[in-house]
């Protein structure tokens, strides 16, 4: 890669010289080096495309010979013969070869998110979010889309084992019946015995427990994950006396300020939070459009929340606190601040402006003292009631966890604890590292731990027993404002002897057999006084939810007194570390997700590794370019990691993060990445300054897609202020070029997708769901690098404006459907032509690999099969693949199809029953995961369907309309809600 | 001096048109081969796991194709019947014959019987029942006369140019939507005009598109 050192001031001056906006899409694009020029004129990287092995002349002729004949032998062969192996006894509703719906939900850090599972002849294929559920209404995260993978992952634990032998439910229960009689005779009853969990917001789970413990009153029940709430808990206990949930009303909010929030992913409702705000971001011609709500962000490190905001400001973690109390100070709350900020002024004036409308956010990651400021605020501008509510926690034994973890820890070391029953979880990988849990640990005489995978801390308990997956077992849990949902199995447990939490609580209560449905079913029937509870129960588990079990709004004031809140040392020069979960593998517990490991990460593009990120300042100030290797050291503590130069990190700010670096997460997760949470001690915070980066000898090869098929500085990606946008607002128009085709008239149906890049916030969920939905294969981190990836929607992402706080946009590109193809007009076999409906289709089973179209393809969304990618050998992983859509080999082109097999099936329901297809009955894959609903799909002859209209819609434009190829997939240009005062105020300092 | 003699000339011409000829011929037999039952397995009967007779249960017995493939109106999968569909007669009519052991097994053990596919289309090739029989294509204009089959072999070639002589011209083989399922069906005489009627009137738009079937 290009040296980013020297290239820096010309970079610098070229950016800032430039009139309008510029937009980039990384630091070599904008350096032009050669090597990128390069790079970037290669339809794939250099050694991609060709054929690494030496190839003689006469090797060649030999493998063409045997090729030539086996083309003449392959017309011959002959089907395999196939089995058909109906039911014995067939269920009532299945109708063999139509899918069926079951709403269920899924947990993360405890909290719900309700799904409807695609069920095919009883096999789980696919996630889709429940539009019954508050916090899904309709939309999936791409933990969500992946749960699938997870499930069907080969390397899910499959028995249960004693010290690494293979053993049984019942030698265990034995054991554990003999153990657990000892507990009972102590004179304290189970004063060695402690239970370690997860967050729990699972009603009838945590009754079970506290049915446990009431038997056992000696002993102690510990929560800890590493992605806990405790900043979020412990500043409402600061601000109002009590833990409280903070709900936001992102619909309702005129003016929103970000304190270091990635609302939109790290947060429980964090999908519902994306649907409410950009609703309020859909600037369509003849609407009012004066109403869009303003974002501002200030974060250390660019999230997603930070890409989508109107006023981004890079901040020194640690600087932040002290912005709040001057915001604060210019309310009129909590005392004077000496900070000073240009921003202050303004914000101060936009948020009274705004009163009764407006919300303060306090990140997760941030320190209490925040959260309670974040409180004050909106007490003071009114908000409470209006669009900040509380409520009591959802989770149903509300502790500090780390305080929580550390009694264990303390517990054990005293030798107090002869009994240990982990239920989920890894602390051995995910605990502080200070807290040493692994030799906290060796001092318990028995560890049991309940995990779907044999991970790192199985191995050190003694016995393990497997995890249902949460398709696979009963459960219930409820969603960030309280809402309960039941938790339904889609398929019985692939491996014999898994067991649930509700069995293993049952068998330390001394029950060998227990129904985890029969558990879950009695608890709701004790709950609730209804006549017919059959009935009753019947519709919950229909719906997903159960009625009227959200949380009440709670009347709490926060107090607005100060004194004492400070961020630490207030220091600007040394570097701080900031620690956050990954966007993919979360906090570890997805790293043998192949799907999510080949994922993107929303701003950096990095695929299957972790980095530090570090600022273009601090880069070249420390000599560094990208790959380059440092040695982060933090407290005695010490890790080496990549470097990845981040445009738009604060300037002494260095990221990484966590989930990476397992030893035992299966054959996809092992040894990917680095272990952060080495520099994630007790006493450091999420942001710690006092960090030291050394460069250390070594080039760290990384696999990052975003340079992978740029469209070279044409106009692709499109922004407007509203200001500008409300004085003028249409796009520029393309004269209409004529063809040298007739052209064809689309009778029937003519699809078409609109994509508004004003709701798109870069989450990823389309590109999971496309990949759930189509089979798409995962190709590993050195095809990546070759830019091999095989993902039929991307998102591109670019910059705008300069290195050190660009405005960061998204725009998702799957294939463009052109109606002047030019792949088409190359296919030597005609394997890929356009259907009646102007659909560009793709015939696998013609293709033979000549790549003609993917070198004609002005776009670069057509991906080929270099290997057999696809796992045609894993029996678990045939079970998850969807069986309407054909599984590619080796040697074929494949791509976006606008998911031709959901509009076969559309066409074909309503041709049954003698009508037209409805608009909206079609769904792309992209389209139904998206919680943005940025994606639109439909008939374009249909003048009233949602997509004509947008794509009458002034801000509507085509990408590279210049080259005539009539592309069916359009975008809406972006439009950011600038506040005047802020952007003069920038002008004015450059 | 004249190497070879002028004859060799014609002879030249020969060699050159039979060797055109050959490639030909080699031609034209391997489209007959691939067209011949060896490769599509048209006409030949499978060996079952039961020696099941459609041309007693659906010819003799009259039982509707329905009873049995009961999804074919509502999913692409037209439906192989769980053992328990057997067991309501069987149950009671040749309840110890040898023959029906195997279906007697499975009901008792619970274990699938499992038959071989007949039909078999490629797995890029994706068929849907439901719409063909909506739009009046009978049963045996694919299946033949499953009625009159003691073993069940597939009747058609299930080539891709077999699909298109009808997704080209349907009128040559649509029928009035009460007439598929019957066995006994016989064309009329004006077909091609009865067929252009029904066409219109169930409006059957015959996709060529390559989507229609791959995907």
């Amino acid at each position: 890669m290009s040296n980013i050192r020297e290239i820096n001031p010309e970079l610098k001056n070229k950016l800032d010289t430039a009139s309008g906006p510029q937009y980039w899409r990384s630091l070599q694009e904008i350096a032009g080096s050669e090597e990128f020029q390069e790079y970037l004129h290669r339809e794939f990287p250099e050694n991609a495309s060709e054929w690494i092995d030496p190839v003689s002349r006469r090797n060649f002729l030999k493998i063409m010979g045997a090729s030539l004949a086996l083309a003449g032998l392959t017309a011959c062969t002959k089907q395999p013969e196939e089995k058909i192996v109906p039911y014995v006894r067939q269920p009532e509703e299945l109708i063999p070869g139509r899918p069926l719906f079951y709403a269920t939900a899924m947990t993360i850090g405890g909290y719900a998110n309700g799904l409807l599972m695609e069920n095919q002849m009883g096999r789980p294929i696919k996630a889709e979010g429940n539009p019954d559920h508050p916090a899904s209404l309709g939309a999936t995260d791409v933990f969500g889309q992946a749960s699938i993978l997870s499930m069907y992952d080969p390397d899910r634990s499959q028995s249960t084992t004693n010290i690494g032998n293979i053993s049984s439910w019942t030698e265990f229960f034995q054991i554990l019946n003999l153990r657990m009689k000892i507990e009972k005779q102590r004179p304290s009853p189970g004063s060695g015995f402690r239970l370690l969990t997860e967050t729990i917001t699972s009603p009838s789970l945590a009754n079970q427990i506290r049915e446990l413990l009431k038997t056992l009153p000696g002993a102690k029940w510990h929560q800890y994950e590493s992605l806990n709430r405790d900043n979020a808990m412990e500043g409402a206990r600061l601000a109002f006396g009590e833990p409280v949930e903070t709900l936001y009303k992102l619909d309702q909010a005129d003016v929103v300020l970000s304190l270091d929030a990635d609302f939109m992913s790290h947060n429980p409702g964090h999908l519902r939070y994306i649907r409410d705000f950009i609703s309020r971001r859909k600037v369509r011609s003849g609407a009012d459009n004066s109403k869009m709500s303003r974002l501002y962000v200030l974060e250390s490190t660019p999230s997603i929340t930070g890409a989508v905001s109107d006023h981004r400001l890079p901040l020194r973690s640690t600087h932040i606190l002290e912005f709040a109390k001057a915001i604060a100070a210019g309310l009129g709350i909590g005392g004077s601040s000496t900070y000073s900020h240009p921003w202050v002024a303004p914000l101060v004036r936009d948020l009274q402006a705004h009163k009764g409308a407006s919300i303060v956010i306090a990140g997760e990651y941030q320190p209490p003292e925040l959260h309670a400021i974040a409180h004050a605020i909106n007490g003071a501008l009114g908000n409470n009631g209006k669009t900040v509510i509380y409520t009591d926690p959802v989770a149903a034994e509300v502790v500090n966890q780390q305080n929580s973890l550390r009694q264990l820890i303390t517990d054990m070391h005293s030798g107090t604890v002869d009994t240990l029953v982990i239920l989920g979880g890894n602390p051995v990988y995910n605990a502080p590292s200070d807290f040493n849990v692994a030799d906290a640990l060796s001092k318990v005489s028995l560890r049991i731990h309940l995990s779907m995978d044999h991970n790192e801390t199985s191995n050190l308990c003694h016995w393990h027993i497997p995890e249902t997956h949460f398709l696979e077992s009963w459960g219930d849990a409820r969603a960030f404002d309280g809402t309960v949902s039941l938790i339904q199995p889609l398929i019985a447990p692939l491996y014999e002897g898994s067991k649930s939490a509700y069995e293993i609580i049952a068998a330390l209560n001394g029950i060998s057999a227990t129904k985890p449905h029969d558990m879950v079913h009695d608890y709701w029937k004790s709950q609730t006084s209804q006549a017919d509870f059959e009935r009753f129960w019947e519709k919950a588990l229909h719906d997903g939810v159960v009625p009227n079990t959200a949380s009440a709004v709670k009347n709490v004031t926060a107090k607005t007194n100060f004194t004492g809140y400070t961020a630490g040392p207030k220091e600007d020069s040394s570097f701080e570390l900031i620690v956050r979960p990954d966007y993919n593998t979360y906090d570890g517990r997805f790293a043998n997700n192949g799907w999510l490991q080949e994922l993107p990460r929303p701003l950096t593009k990095i695929t299957w590794d972790n980095v530090a990120l570090i600022s273009p300042t601090a880069a070249k100030k420390l000599e560094l370019e990208n790959e380059d290797v440092v040695e982060l050291k933090l407290n005695n503590h010490a890790v080496k990691a990549p470097v990845w130069i981040m445009p738009g990190q604060a300037e002494n700010s260095v990221t990484i993060h966590l989930g990476y670096g397992r030893k035992l997460a299966g054959h996809v997760g092992n040894n990917v990445g680095f272990n952060a949470y080495q520099l994630h001690t007790s006493n450091s915070t999420w942001n710690t300054p006092g960090l030291s980066v050394t460069k250390v000898s070594g080039h760290y090869p990384l696999s990052t897609t975003q340079e992978h098929h740029v469209m070279e500085g044409r106009d692709i990606v499109r922004s407007h202020s509203l200001e500008e946008y409300l004085k003028h607002p249409h796009e520029k128009e393309h004269e209409e070029l004529t063809s040298l085709y007739p052209p064809y008239e689309y009778k029937g149906y003519a699809w078409g997708m609109a994509i508004d890049l004003n709701s798109c916030v870069g989450c990823n969920a389309c590109v999971v769901a496309c990949v759930a939905e189509n089979n798409i294969p995962v190709v590993g981190k050195s095809e990546v690098k070759r830019g091999r990836e095989m993902h039929w929607i991307r998102i591109d992402r670019y910059f705008e404006g300069s290195m050190d706080a660009p405005r960061i946009h998204h725009q998702p590109v799957p294939c463009m459907q052109c109606e002047n193809a030019p792949c088409e007009l190359v296919c030597p076999v005609n394997a890929t032509n356009h259907s009646s409906e102007g659909l560009n289709d793709m015939v696998y089973n013609r293709c033979v690999g000549t790549r003609y179209c993917s070198n004609n393809c002005p776009y670069k969304v057509r991906r080929f099969n270099f290997f057999l990618y696809s796992d045609l050998k894993t029996p678990s992983i045939q079970l998850g693949r969807n069986p309407d859509v054909t599984v590619r080999t080796r040697g074929v082109m494949e791509k976006c199809t606008y998911c031709v097999q959901r509009i076969n099936q559309a066409r074909i329901d309503s041709e049954k029953e003698d009508r037209k297809i409805k608009d909206g009955e079609i769904v792309t894959a992209c389209q139904q995961a998206c919680p943005a609903e940025a994606i639109v799909f439909g008939d374009i002859n249909d003048k009233e369907s949602k997509v004509s209209k947008l794509k009458a819609d002034q801000l509507n434009y085509a990408l590279l309309e210049e080259l005539n190829t009539k592309p069916r997939t359009t975008y809406l240009a972006n439009v950011r809600n600038l506040n005047p005062e802020i952007t003069t105020k920038a002008q004015n300092e450059h | 001096m004249q190497i070879f003699h002028p004859s060799t000339n014609t002879l030249s011409k020969f060699s050159i048109l039979g060797g055109l000829f050959i490639i030909a011929a080699l031609g034209w037999a391997l489209a007959g081969v691939n067209r011949s039952p060896y490769v599509t397995q048209s006409k030949i009967a499978k060996e079952q796991p039961v020696q099941f007779s459609h041309k007693h249960h659906a010819g003799d017995c009259g039982i509707d194709c329905r009873y049995c493939h009961t999804s074919v109106e509502t999913s692409s999968f037209a439906g192989i019947p769980p053992t328990r569909t057997c067991m309501n007669c069987h149950s009671q009519l040749w309840a110890t014959s040898p023959y029906l052991e195997p279906v007697r097994e499975s009901f008792r053990t619970g274990k699938s019987l499992e038959w071989v596919r007949v039909n078999d289309l490629p797995d890029f090739v994706y068929f849907n029942h439901s719409i063909h029989i909506h739009k009046g294509v009978g049963c045996d204009t694919c299946h033949g006369k499953v009625n009159q089959m003691p073993l069940m072999w597939q009747d058609a070639s299930l080539a891709m140019e077999w699909c298109l002589n009808c997704h080209r011209h349907p009128e040559k083989y649509v029928r009035d939507r009460k007439e598929v399922f019957n066995m006994n069906y016989n064309p009329p005489p004006d077909q091609n005009q009865k067929g252009r009627e029904i066409v219109k009137e169930y409006r059957i738009r015959s996709f060529t598109d390559c989507s229609t079937c791959h995907r």
